[in-house]
């Protein structure tokens, strides 16, 4: 399941992150790596905004940061049970 | 380099939110200077600290970064730094600053900073906080996993970098050649699996999340309870900053006309008196005046930025702003715009995407700053001297008219420059205290850009002003008109004229305008100067009012409100839209549409005015 459609609240496993093939989305996805979006690590989405449910404040360990939907598209995770 | 050196110049290196800078205030405290790296403007933050044999060792503060892969202005002079590809000398020492709270983060910067082969320190920050969180590190297994020294450091405690300080006068490890190159993602997955195989090794988490942010950001970061409550603290914000302010500002009116006051009494009369006592003293005091309201504002704005709540106030209006083409990052510039555009445009360095700083930028100086607080507070009075309600709501639609200006203003900038997706990427850091050491002196900074202004171009606005006002224009007039009428002043203020009557401006204002283009703080001041009154601000201020609610139509003070929401009239304002954004052109268009808009917005209020109450 992509991460932006991940239900809010709900604990999930990344399994993988897409590498992209345009350049800017390479780059973001880089960054998305550095800061810690990687396979096993334990992900959930804490806050949303209304309607389109943009933008997603996304917790990974100790880390809360605000991806767009976009951003969030790239990262696959397997929710918890 | 000798084995046997002691470091005389250290760097700190550290993702943003470590708590770096605190850090760094705690080791230099006020022996700190701040400028730009040379060719860009990215804020160079350098120091001196004393180590534990008091040694005199020099701390350059980089720019936080998350990784050496630069993403913005601000990590690319950090990576050219630390790989010597920038002016900067590389440091004898590179002092990793991490967030003892969350290594899982910042470790993997360490890891990468390693590579860069000089010799290195890391600084376990936060360590109070890691401990009541339950975190244990272990931080004998974390320096012999990562190969160089690990040390403790608290920002908050007077004595928290003892260890730090106490590292740096042993000798320094060899310097090796640097083996760092850009690495890509799976060279960025593969350092991934080492910080996760140290971090299992050395660090200790309780089972359950200790870190109460989760819980606070349930009721802060609701859609709805969330803007409600963002509600409550811009109101309390702003009522703060017209209360304490107003009252605060009382002293500083009064101890200006005090001085003014013993000048007058020990000077003769004569040109000179009149220099020092209304040029100077007069001009300088009613723009001091302005101090206390933005202290109290950036007071506001750096404590809530420090505890976290700002990024998160950020995050609740990205979605209402992206309508405007603006981002979430865009709120914390012109939050602070609303004291002073000139820290708001130098805020907006935090925006990686150009086009919508570029927008930010442009729609900074519609915020409605301290200076226009005063001409607002005069004219409402004028207009409404017994309704207290009425006044407070037209002050309130002022700002407000300011605010969608903007919005509409950054629609049609970002509509312009094409469409694409800007990321954006933004950390919420953990609620922490706010350091208040930190808070004193990002305050010292932020009245000394202002201090310095009025110094400066306002110093030398109010000479220029007194001058024209007091020389006799070389053509002789009848006798008849006040000395302001015969004076350089009056005959400007005639000619311009032509450009203001339709918009209902008379020549008194035409002439208190002139230096108001340049500092919007000195209209009030040129105004009663105008009128040829003299004593201190307040009895100005009355006396002024009295005559602007007899004397001028509705219509003209209707327009002179407007003109003040939109009028590009701030020197300093221009200057640094031409250094920040580098480029004349923009900062011609910044005054060439708020021209515009001002001379609109008066013009269609003037007329329609003027029909109405025929």
């Amino acid at each position: 399941m992509r991460l932006d459609l991940l239900p809010g609240q709900c604990w999930a496993t990344v399994t993988d992150v897409v590498v992209p093939t345009g350049e800017s989305d390479r780059y973001l996805v880089l960054r998305l790596v550095e800061l810690g979006f990687v396979p096993g690590e334990r992900v959930r989405i804490v806050a949303e905004g209304i309607g389109t449910r943009e933008p997603l404040a996304v917790r990974v360990g100790h880390s809360t940061f605000a991806l767009r939907k976009h951003e969030a598209s790239f990262i696959l995770v397997e929710p918890h049970a | 380099m000798a084995e046997t050196a002691l470091p005389s110049h250290i760097a700190l290196l550290g993702n943003p939110n470590c708590g770096k800078t605190a850090l760094f205030n705690l080791l230099t405290g006020s022996r700190q200077k701040v400028a730009n790296y040379a060719g860009v403007t990215v804020e160079r933050k350098e120091g001196v600290l004393l180590t534990s044999s008091g040694r005199r060792v020099k701390v350059l503060d980089l720019p936080g970064a998350y990784s050496l892969n630069a993403h913005s202005n601000d990590e690319a002079v950090t990576r050219d730094v630390v790989t010597g590809r920038s002016r900067e000398a590389l440091p004898d020492l590179l002092v990793c600053v991490t967030d003892a709270t969350n290594l899982r983060l910042h470790l993997r910067l360490v890891l990468e900073a390693r590579q860069l082969g000089l010799p290195m320190v890391v600084a376990l920050n936060k360590m109070d906080r890691a401990r009541k969180l339950g975190i244990a590190v272990d931080t004998d297994r974390l320096a012999q996993e990562l190969g160089v020294p690990v040390v403790r450091t608290v920002s908050l405690h007077a004595h928290g970098a003892n260890e730090l300080l106490a590292q740096l006068d042993k000798p320094l490890a060899a310097r090796t050649a640097s083996t760092w190159k850009a690495p890509g993602i799976d060279a960025v997955r593969h350092t991934q699996h080492e910080v996760h195989r140290i971090f299992n090794a050395a660090v200790k988490e309780p089972a359950v999340d200790t870190d109460p942010s989760d819980r606070i950001d349930r009721v802060i970061m609701h859609p709805v309870w969330g803007l409600f409550i963002l509600g409550i603290v811009l109101f309390v914000t702003f009522i703060s900053v017209f209360s304490i302010g107003a009252w605060l500002t009382g002293f500083i009116e009064d101890a200006f006309a005090q001085v003014g006051a013993l000048v007058e009494s020990r000077m003769d009369e004569g040109l000179l008196r009149g220099l020092v006592v209304e040029g100077i003293i007069g001009g300088v005091g009613g723009v001091l005046v302005f101090l206390p309201q933005i202290l109290i504002l950036f007071l506001f704005i750096l404590a809530l930025e420090d505890s976290g709540y700002l990024p998160r106030a950020a995050f609740l209006l990205d979605k209402p702003m992206s309508k405007a083409g603006l981002s979430g990052r865009s709120f914390i510039p012109l939050l602070s715009s609303f004291a002073c555009a000139i820290p708001g445009i130098m805020a907006t360095r935090t925006i990686s995407d150009w086009r919508t700083r570029l927008a930010t930028i442009l729609i900074a100086p519609l915020m409605a700053c301290s200076a226009r607080i005063p001409v607002y507070t005069l004219l409402i009075a004028a207009l409404f001297p017994h309704d207290a309600l009425k006044a407070t709501l037209l002050m309130i639609g002022l700002y407000a008219l300011g605010i969608v200006a903007a919005m509409g203003v950054a629609r049609v900038i970002t509509v312009h420059s094409g469409s694409r997706h800007a990321p954006l990427l933004m950390e919420l850091p953990s609620y922490q205290w706010p350091d208040p050491r930190s808070l004193v002196i990002g305050l010292w900074e932020r009245a000394m850009i202002f201090v310095r202004r009025v110094g400066t171009i306002i110093l030398a606005l109010t000479i220029i002003m007194w001058a024209l006002y007091t020389i006799p224009s070389p053509r002789q007039h009848a006798n008849d008109g006040t000395p302001i009428a015969r004076s350089l002043a009056g005959e400007l203020g005639h000619a311009l004229q032509l450009v203001f009557a339709p918009i209902g401006f008379n020549e008194h204002i035409a002439i208190a305008l002139v230096p108001g283009m340049a500092a919007r703080e000195v209209v009030v001041s040129s105004l009663g100067l105008v009128y040829a009154m003299e004593g201190s601000e307040d009895e100005v201020g009355a006396k002024l009012q009295e005559r602007i609610a007899t004397e001028w139509p509705l219509g003209t003070k209707l327009s002179l409100l407007l003109w003040m929401v939109f009028a590009p009239q701030c020197l300093s304002t221009f200057i640094i839209v031409r250094r920040e954004t580098n480029s004349w052109r923009h900062m011609a268009v910044m005054g060439a549409y708020l021209f515009g808009l001002a001379y609109l917005a008066s013009l269609v209020t003037y007329q329609l005015t003027a029909l109405f109450t025929a």
